[in-house]
């Protein structure tokens, strides 16, 4: 740590005002408080509500992403050798989804924060660390056979429309990772959905086995052939599907350490799987469709749906704020997500666009609580008065 | 008409014509005329077409209205500026509906809708009524070539993007990204064609003036 401390120490003359490369300032104060706490101390009235900021929060997110990202390359390896009927060991498994998922990762993260390095030195403010989180998120949405430079395009056009313009991190409508993942739905649907893509080789035709089929859960569930996928497995994760959505027990863990921390809101995690459950079982009841008789908690294990609950709508600068208004927009999202998916089987990433919907909507819902609020308040003035 | 007699381009009447092409750009900034350049520019000779036929009735629009506008009462003045409009925006259909059959059902209804077009009637309120002729024919061109600028960008882009090609009048559609990208796994962008992105594409045009151009940042 000393001699990191040195090194700092050394480059510091140069960029501070007046010095050679005072326009890097920013790049290098991003880094020096990654590593130490900046030594400059409040002059006024210090309110200290809590030791966490921002990289202290953003980092305790990461660390929730963990279990779903290592549940994830396991799963992409052992989908692979699944896809080839072949027998590998714990390592080899692990490896191969490593080599996939770990390049996607260092793209996401390069291009992201490449983009917001030069924003924060051209606008001349420091770096936000915002996008620690949204670039672990990013590849963990992806389907694994997707093409890196589709990542590239897709992340830089979120990181710059759908957060640069409004101002930077904390300024956002929408999640960057969310923005991302609809960009390449919409932009290249071939690489987004079918039966191909969720499974690393299977595009380019490796030696698949006869009765494979590459399709997710979802898909299959369109044909009603949602019996290949027993809601255990669902559960644990061993279905096809985007790298991290996979496994709801991993995606819970990484949710105990956001509710324990204090970081994701448990208000809006339990409204939005209230809302999907009483929604599917509502559809349950009417059963159109092969969808709608798909069991309501097996819905919720399905899909990108517990990973958007526990990850995307928590969200804390594009959710809903105030107490109430978390409760109400994360019904909506649970509500929304498994309508999309019941009644639009072109769109199965439901969870998706419902989260996107209700992150426009969710300025509206805080200004009616806040509104309702005052106007209560007003009341009990009058009758006093 | 007792002033003595200008130049037909001198330096205030180039300049009917050049601050529409920037600072005052009608899309960009007045942002008028918006529907239109969101629905014609998935490709790029729609967007020119429909370049044309909106210079066509504003040039001829505003000079009329500027030929009759001591005539006018004020209190009609919106249904005589409805009826000329109209007459033009009809005799423009009938011609490309003559000549230029495809294209003219590529456009659909927009070619009619260039009578609700907001830069038309702007123009002819804020110009033409109280302007010569001659200043009011320069006006038409600079306002409808600012607005014809930007579609033809807008559409450059989003053909380019969304389809890798571009389709030209007269030339008809060339493909512009080579094969060899295609075969190294380049994918042409399907969201460049949907309608969000012309809107997103002329935001960023608007982002990338303002900040060229400090003035027109609102406080």
């Amino acid at each position: 740590m000393k001699a990191l401390r040195k090194i700092l120490d050394n480059i510091k003359p140069h960029v501070e005002k007046g010095g050679k490369f005072e326009k890097l300032h920013s790049t290098f104060d991003a880094f020096e408080t990654l590593f130490f706490v900046p030594n400059t101390t409040n002059k006024g009235g210090v309110h200290v509500r809590d030791a966490m900021d921002m990289k202290r929060t953003m980092a305790v997110v990461v660390l929730a992403l963990v279990p779903a990202l290592l549940f994830g390359m396991w799963n992409t390896g052992y989908q692979h050798f699944l896809s080839l009927g072949q027998e590998a060991g714990f390592w080899e498994t692990f490896f191969h989804g490593f080599i996939k998922v770990f390049p996607m990762i260092v793209v996401s993260y390069v291009t992201g924060l490449g983009i917001e390095f030069g924003f924060a030195q051209m606008r001349g403010h420091e770096v936000n660390e915002g996008f620690l989180v949204s670039g672990m998120l990013i590849p963990l949405v992806l389907p694994v056979d997707i093409p890196l430079w589709m990542v590239v395009v897709a992340t830089a056009f979120a990181v710059v429309i759908g957060k640069e313009v409004f101002g930077g991190t904390g300024m956002n409508i929408w999640n960057p990772a969310l923005v991302t993942r609809a960009f390449l739905f919409f932009a290249y649907p071939s690489k987004m959905s079918g039966d191909l893509i969720w499974i690393s080789g299977l595009t380019k035709g490796e030696g698949v086995i006869d009765g494979f089929s590459g399709a997710t859960a979802l898909g299959a569930a369109v044909n009603g052939h949602i019996g290949n996928f027993p809601l255990w497995d669902s559960f644990i994760g061993m279905i096809p599907g985007s790298i991290g959505e996979t496994s709801t027990l991993a995606i819970l863990i990484g949710a105990i350490i956001l509710i324990y921390t204090g970081i994701g809101s448990w208000k809006i995690m339990l409204s939005v799987f209230a809302g999907g459950y009483l929604t599917a079982l509502g559809f349950n009841a009417i059963g159109l469709n092969a969808l709608m008789q798909v069991d309501a908690i097996h819905h919720l294990c399905l899909g990108g749906f517990a990973f958007g609950a526990v990850f995307m709508a928590t969200d804390p600068v594009s959710g809903a704020r105030t107490e109430k208004g978390k409760w109400i927009y994360g019904f909506l999202i649970g509500f929304f997500a498994i309508v999309i998916r019941v009644f639009n089987p072109a769109f199965p990433e439901g969870v998706m666009l419902a989260i996107l919907l209700m992150n426009t909507f969710a300025p509206l819902i805080d200004h009616f609580v806040v509104q309702g609020n005052i106007n209560r308040r007003l009341k009990r003035v009058k009758v006093n008065a | 008409m007792s002033s003595e007699k200008e130049p037909l381009f001198s330096a205030k009447n180039l300049k009917l014509i050049t601050t529409p092409l920037g600072a005052q750009n009608p899309i960009t900034n007045q942002v008028l005329g918006i529907c239109s350049a969101l629905a014609v520019t998935a490709k790029l000779e729609p967007a020119i077409v429909m370049s044309i036929s909106v210079m066509f009735v504003l040039v001829f629009s505003n000079l009329i209205i500027s030929l009759i506008r001591n005539t006018i009462p004020s209190r009609i003045r919106i249904i005589v500026q409805l009826v000329i409009v109209a007459a033009l925006v009809i005799l423009v259909d009938q011609i490309l509906k003559a000549f230029a059959y495809e294209v003219s059902k590529q456009l659909s209804v927009f070619v009619g809708l260039i009578i609700t077009n907001c830069i038309i009637m702007g123009r002819l309120e804020a110009f033409a009524l109280g302007n010569k002729p001659w200043a009011s024919v320069l006006d038409g061109i600079g306002n409808a070539a600012g607005y014809g600028m930007i579609l033809v960008i807008v559409a450059f882009f989003r053909e380019l993007l969304g389809a890798g090609t571009l389709t030209l009048p007269g030339l008809g559609t060339l493909q512009i990204v080579p094969d060899f990208l295609y075969d190294l796994g380049y994918v042409n962008n399907g969201l460049m064609i949907l309608p969000p992105m012309a809107l997103v594409t002329v935001g960023i045009i608007i982002w990338v003036q303002r900040s060229r151009n400090k003035d027109l940042i609102e406080s």
